[in-house]
C-alpha cells in the first residue's frame, strides 16, 4: 500500500514540476539547470541517516561520502544561482 | 530517545511548499534570485529536522562530511568561470548521481531484510545514479576539451550495448534475489558505470545541450529512486521537480534541433549525410575599418551570439561596443538561439555577465518576425543556429532545424576565427551570400578594433 501511495505523490510532483518549469523563460535556463543540481541535492537527506546511523562501517562511510558529495551539490548549486541570478539586471 | 517522526514529516510539507514556491519564482528574472533563496531555505529546513531522525546516533562523521563538502561546493562555486557553467552543471549532476548511487548501496548492504520491492528500487537508485555518474564525468570531459568532442563510435556498438543492457537486468534481478551476495552488487555497479560511458560517447560536441539536460534530469530521478528505496516524501517530490525540469529542458533542445530524442542519441552511429547541392556565390571578407562605417549608420542592429563568443570570452567588448552603439542613435537587440552555446542559456548568463540588460535579449521567434527591419547583423561565432541551409537546402543535415534568419537583414557580418565549419560540420551558404561579409580574427580583437574606432 505504501509504494502505491508514494506513485501518487511521484505522480502529482511529476505534474508539478512541468507546470513550473514549463513557465520558467528560456533566459534563465541556465540557473534553473544550476539550481536544480542544487534540489537534487536533496539525497542528503537520505544519506544522513545512513552516516549518522548503525548500518555497519561500510554503510557509515558511503553515508559519510554520500553527505560529502550532496553537500556539494547543495551549497555549490545555490551559490553559483546566485551568483549567476545577481548578474541579471534590466536597466 | 523520542520520535520525531510526525515533526520531521510535517517540516518536509513546508520544505516540499518551499521548494515548489521557490520554482514558481524562477519565472521572471526579477523575482529568481528570491526564489533560489526560498529553495535554499527549503533545503536548510529538510537537513535541519532530519538530524532529530531516531536511526541517527553520531553526529561526528555528519558534521565533519558537511563541513568538507560544503566548503568544496563554495570554492566550486566562486571560482567557476561563466564560460565554464556547462562543465561545472556537468560535474554536479555527476556528483548528484554518485551520492544517489551510494545511498542506493548503503542501503542494500547495511539494511538487513529488505522487501523485493525495496530491493527493486534500490537497484533503480544504484543504476540511474550509476549512469549519470560516468555519463556526466564523460560529458564533462567533453565539454572541457580533455577528450574529442566528436561522436566516439565503433564496430559493433550497437550489439555491444544490447549485451551490455541484458546483462544489466540480469545482475538486477540476481541482486533481488540474492542481496547477500556482495559480488553481484559490484556487477551491478560496475556494468550501470560502463552504460553511462557507452551512452555519452558516441554524443558530438554540438549535441552536448541535449545531454546536459538529459542527465539533469537522471540526477533527479536517481535521487526520486532513493526516495522510494527509503520511503521519504521529500526524495520523491524534490527529485522529481528536478526530474521533470530536465526532461523539459531536454524537450526544448530536441525541437530547436528539429531532431528526436532518439536521434540524438544515436546519430553518432549513422553515416555522415553530404549534401550534393552547390553552394553559389563567393566568400567575401571585410576589414573591422570598413565595417565601422556601415555600423555607424546603421539605426538597428542585431547580435546572433555563439559558442565562439564563449569561447573568445568576447561578451564585454560586445557591450562595450553595444553601448558606443547606442550612444551613436542605433537600437541593439541581442537574438539567442535555444541552442547557441553548450547548455540552454548560456549566452543569457554571459551576456548577462557583461551587464547586458536581460529586456535586449530576444527569443529566435520573436526575432525572425521582424528580422528584415535590421540594418546589420552582427554573428559573433556562431554558425549552425543561423544556417540558411536549414531553410532552402533538402538535402543539408540541419534542414528543417529552426535557425535565426540572420541571412534576411540587409546586412550580415560574421566574426569568425577562420573557414572552418561549426560542430555539426556542415557548410554555410550564409557565407557565400552577396549581403554577407566576413571579418576573420578574433572575435574579441575585431569588437575591441571596432570599439577604438567608434571611441575616436
Amino acid at each position: 500500500m505504501i509504494a502505491i501511495y508514494l506513485v501518487f505523490i511521484l505522480m502529482l510532483s511529476v505534474f508539478v514540476g512541468f507546470e513550473l518549469i514549463r513557465k520558467v523563460p528560456s533566459t534563465l535556463h541556465t540557473p534553473l539547470m544550476s539550481g536544480a543540481n542544487a534540489i537534487s541535492g536533496i539525497t542528503v537527506i537520505g544519506a544522513l541517516s545512513i552516516a549518522g546511523g548503525e548500518f555497519g562501517q561500510w554503510s557509515t562511510l558511503l553515508g559519510a561520502l554520500a553527505v560529502v558529495l550532496a553537500s556539494i551539490n547543495v551549497v555549490g548549486g545555490y551559490l553559483v544561482t546566485d551568483r549567476m541570478l545577481a548578474m541579471f539586471k534590466k536597466r | 530517545m523520542k520520535d520525531f517522526s510526525l515533526l520531521i514529516n510535517a517540516v518536509y510539507v513546508v520544505s516540499a511548499i518551499l521548494f515548489i514556491f521557490g520554482l514558481k519564482l524562477l519565472s521572471h528574472p526579477s523575482s529568481a534570485r528570491k526564489g533560489n533563496l526560498l529553495s535554499a531555505l527549503a533545503m536548510f529546513v529538510a537537513v535541519v529536522v532530519t538530524l532529530l531522525e531516531q536511526d541517527i546516533i553520531s553526529f561526528d562523521v555528519i558534521v565533519a562530511s558537511i563541513v568538507i563538502g560544503s566548503a568544496i561546493g563554495v570554492i566550486a562555486a566562486k571560482k567557476v568561470e561563466m564560460t565554464a557553467m556547462p562543465e561545472l552543471v556537468s560535474l554536479f549532476n555527476g556528483i548528484g548521481g554518485l551520492a544517489s548511487l551510494a545511498v542506493a548501496y548503503a542501503t542494500i548492504i547495511g539494511k538487513t531484510e529488505l522487501s523485493v520491492l525495496v530491493l527493486i528500487v534500490s537497484f533503480v537508485a544504484l543504476l540511474i545514479g550509476a549512469i549519470t555518474f560516468s555519463g556526466s564525468v564523460i560529458a564533462w570531459a567533453k565539454l572541457s576539451e580533455r577528450m574529442v568532442g566528436r561522436p566516439i563510435v565503433f564496430k559493433g556498438q550497437a550489439i555491444v550495448n544490447f549485451v551490455l543492457i541484458s546483462a544489466i537486468f540480469l545482475v538486477g534481478f540476481l541482486v533481488v534475489t540474492q542481496p547477500e551476495l556482495s559480488t553481484w552488487h559490484y556487477l551491478a555497479i560496475g556494468l550501470s558505470l560502463l552504460m553511462g560511458v557507452m551512452f555519452v560517447l558516441p554524443i558530438g560536441g554540438a549535441d552536448m545541450p541535449v545531454v546536459i539536460s538529459l542527465l539533469n534530469s537522471y540526477s533527479g530521478l536517481a535521487a526520486c529512486a532513493v526516495g522510494f528505496a527509503l520511503e521519504n516524501n521529500l526524495l520523491i517530490v524534490a527529485g522529481a521537480l528536478v526530474g521533470a525540469s530536465g526532461i523539459i529542458l531536454t524537450n526544448i533542445m530536441c525541437k530547436a534541433m528539429n531532431r528526436s530524442l532518439v536521434n540524438v542519441l544515436t546519430s553518432g552511429f549513422q553515416p555522415v549525410v553530404t549534401s550534393e547541392m552547390e553552394i553559389e556565390g563567393e566568400i567575401t571578407p571585410l576589414t573591422p575599418d570598413d565595417a565601422y562605417y556601415v555600423l555607424e549608420a546603421a539605426q538597428s542592429v542585431l547580435v546572433i551570439p555563439g559558442y565562439g563568443m564563449a569561447v573568445a570570452q568576447a561578451q564585454h567588448s560586445m557591450k562595450e561596443l553595444q553601448q558606443l552603439l547606442e550612444n551613436n542613435g542605433a537600437e541593439v537587440s541581442y537574438a539567442i538561439h535555444p541552442v547557441a552555446g553548450r547548455m540552454p542559456g548560456h549566452m543569457n548568463v554571459l551576456l548577462a555577465e557583461a551587464d547586458v540588460s536581460y529586456e535586449q535579449l530576444f527569443e529566435m521567434d520573436e526575432v525572425n518576425k521582424r528580422i528584415e527591419s535590421f540594418d546589420v547583423a552582427l554573428v559573433i561565432g556562431a554558425n549552425d543556429v543561423v544556417n540558411p541551409a536549414a531553410r532552402e537546402m533538402k538535402g543539408s543535415p540541419i534542414y528543417g532545424m529552426p535557425v535565426i534568419n540572420a541571412d534576411l537583414v540587409k546586412n550580415v557580418f560574421v566574426l569568425k576565427r577562420g573557414m572552418a565549419s561549426g560542430f555539426a560540420g556542415i557548410d554555410n551558404p550564409l557565407f557565400f551570400k552577396s549581403n554577407c561579409r566576413m571579418i576573420f580574427g578574433d572575435a574579441k580583437d575585431t569588437l575591441g578594433h571596432l570599439v577604438r574606432q567608434f571611441a575616436d
